[in-house]
């Protein structure tokens, strides 16, 4: 049978990784239609607040300074909690722009206007329902209404992606590897949130706040629990949420919105969002997997991007730019295959070859053992940790009139002795295996 | 640990600020002779829209799939792989607007 086709590429997923892949395609002058099952782009789309404008800019270098972002995010703070209090280490720079909060939503429209202006024929309210196959390649979609073909399919279909799974490229998830996240949205006066945060009124700054520790609360006495709470500043909202691993929830019988309530209320936080106004609540899913897990990323016709792909380096909160460096490479790929008019898998394999160049399979790959540990190591760092450094700083800011010498000689007898020397000995195991990964790299 | 009303409460409130379309079919079904052997019931309690619960009086497992927000966790953390899981329909489903 030969087969009309509609497009030189279809994509599937309109979000960072899709779109860049079909403008990367469409600046190739080929023919690429956008799928997206939303109504409106970015409407399924969540993540904790802040974008990268070093991918944005290399994509959208033209147009990027009408994004409507709401603030600068360069203060960064990494925040442990205790049951009563926290210690905070903050990094502040004014001048940089490495980050913009702004509103899927927003970012998602902004973005498919600058490809459909470019080309991309986009068409919302379009679920795809299966991938066409003829002799084993991929040559088409099919949706609920009709049949699409294009000898080049790429799915950017999100963490779920069915499709992906459908046809084998990809294992359905185990819990272990998967954090769920949870965030609100909480509106404020945009003078009030300046006040509360030490911010500038022009939004030239704004900050991200990561916050260790589940001692808090009651969840006080959980045990494995692997969490990590975040706070981003937007215009006149904040943004506050949490993500866990799945199997530690599961195991633990908890709901993660109980997790993000206990969080609201600490007493570090409570005041930051007092009198807040709810405006959304959301979920998502976050890929931990990582290379280890990472899917087949091309067969004969067929590509994957993004979150699909598992491309997420969650110890650093990145995403988005994951999504939108490997969604330009599969385009690339894509556009190599037409010109060589050669779909198949070795083909498409330069993709791989690609984001082995580029920083995505490098930290991937780097950072391939860091999850596992941190998760192996949880009651350390979310309870041991906080707990040992708020006995530290008692000790610092208290006068109690107990010689300083004393007190700090049995902290440190305490933090050698009281608890198993093998756990320090696998902490700092993890430390300095991770940091050797990391520079080792590939 | 929780699973108690005040906790369903603060996911009903939340829920109140979030825009669907509605699909008048369930995207969500589960296989209740699964179900039924299930002593877990993961489901009852890791939902984030807290969107599966058991009827008191048959015991079945109850899938409020008008509340779902797409995020995959049940199919995942379900131990019996018991949950059919599929997107809505074409332009349907929960509509995030400030997220």
């Amino acid at each position: 049978m030969s087969i009309e086709f509609n497009a030189d590429v279809i994509v599937i997923g309109a979000g960072p990784a899709g779109i860049s892949a079909a403008l990367e395609v469409a600046r190739g002058g080929k023919k690429v239609v956008l799928l997206e099952r939303a109504k409106y782009p970015g409407s399924k789309n969540m993540y904790g607040g802040a974008v990268y404008t070093s991918a944005l800019q290399e994509i959208f270098k033209d147009d990027f300074d009408s994004i409507p972002y709401e603030r600068v995010i360069n203060t960064h703070s990494w925040v442990f909690l205790n049951d009563t209090g926290s210690f905070e280490l903050t990094y502040k720079n004014d001048e940089a722009k490495a980050a913009l909060a702004i509103k899927r939503f927003n970012l998602e429209a902004w973005m498919i206007e600058i490809a459909k202006k470019q080309g991309v024929y986009y068409a919302p309210n379009t679920l795809v329902k299966k991938l066409i196959h003829q002799d084993g390649a991929v040559i088409g979609v099919e949706t609920e209404l009709e049949q699409y073909y294009a000898p080049i399919v790429i799915l950017a279909d999100g963490v779920n992606s069915i499709l992906a799974r459908d046809i084998g490229l990809k294992d359905e998830y185990i819990s272990e590897d998967v954090i769920i996240s949870v965030k609100e949205t909480l509106k404020l006066d945009k003078k009030t949130i300046e006040e509360r945060f030490n911010l500038k009124e022009d939004l030239s700054n704004g900050i991200n706040k990561q916050y260790f520790g589940n001692q808090i609360g009651a969840l006080k006495g959980t045990k494995n629990l692997f969490m990590m709470s975040y706070l981003y500043t937007f215009k006149d909202t904040v943004m506050i949420g949490v993500g866990a691993n799945l199997e530690d929830l599961s195991k633990n019988r908890l709901n993660i919105n109980d997790v993000l309530d206990e969080v609201k209320k600490h007493p570090d936080i409570a005041p930051l969002i007092k009198d807040a106004q709810r405006t959304e609540y959301s979920a998502h899913l976050i890929p931990e997997g990582g290379y280890k897990k990472m899917p087949k990323l091309v067969s004969d016709g067929v590509i994957i991007a993004g979150d699909a792909a598992g491309f997420v380096n969650s110890v650093h909160f990145e995403g988005t730019n994951f999504a939108l460096i490997s969604g330009k490479l599969a385009g690339e790929a894509a556009l190599f295959a037409l010109n060589n008019n050669d779909f198949s898998e070795g083909s498409l394999s330069i993709y791989r070859k690609k984001l082995e160049k580029s920083f995505i399979l490098k930290d991937l790959y780097s950072y391939r053992n860091i999850i596992t540990r941190l998760k192996e190591r949880s009651d350390s760092i979310e309870n041991y940790y906080p707990q040992k450094i708020k006995e530290l700083f008692e000790i610092i800011t208290s006068a109690n009139c107990i010689s300083k010498s004393s007190q700090i000689k049995k902290y440190i007898k305490e933090f050698l002795t009281k608890r198993k020397f093998l756990e320090l000995i696998k902490d700092m195991n993890m430390v300095f295996r991770s940091i050797l990964d990391i520079l080792l790299g590939k | 640990m929780f699973e108690n009303e005040e906790n369903k409460k603060s996911i009903q409130d939340k829920l109140a600020t979030i825009k669907y379309n509605c699909d008048d079919k369930a995207h969500l079904v589960v296989n209740q002779k699964k179900c039924e052997l299930c002593k877990e019931k993961t489901c009852t309690f890791i939902c984030p829209a807290n969107v599966y619960s058991v009827d008191k009086d048959t015991q079945e497992i109850v899938v409020q799939y008008e509340n779902c927000l797409e995020c995959g966790a049940c199919r995942i953390a379900c131990t019996k792989n018991s949950i059919e899981w599929k997107y809505p329909s074409s332009g349907c489903g929960v509509i995030y607007k400030n997220s």
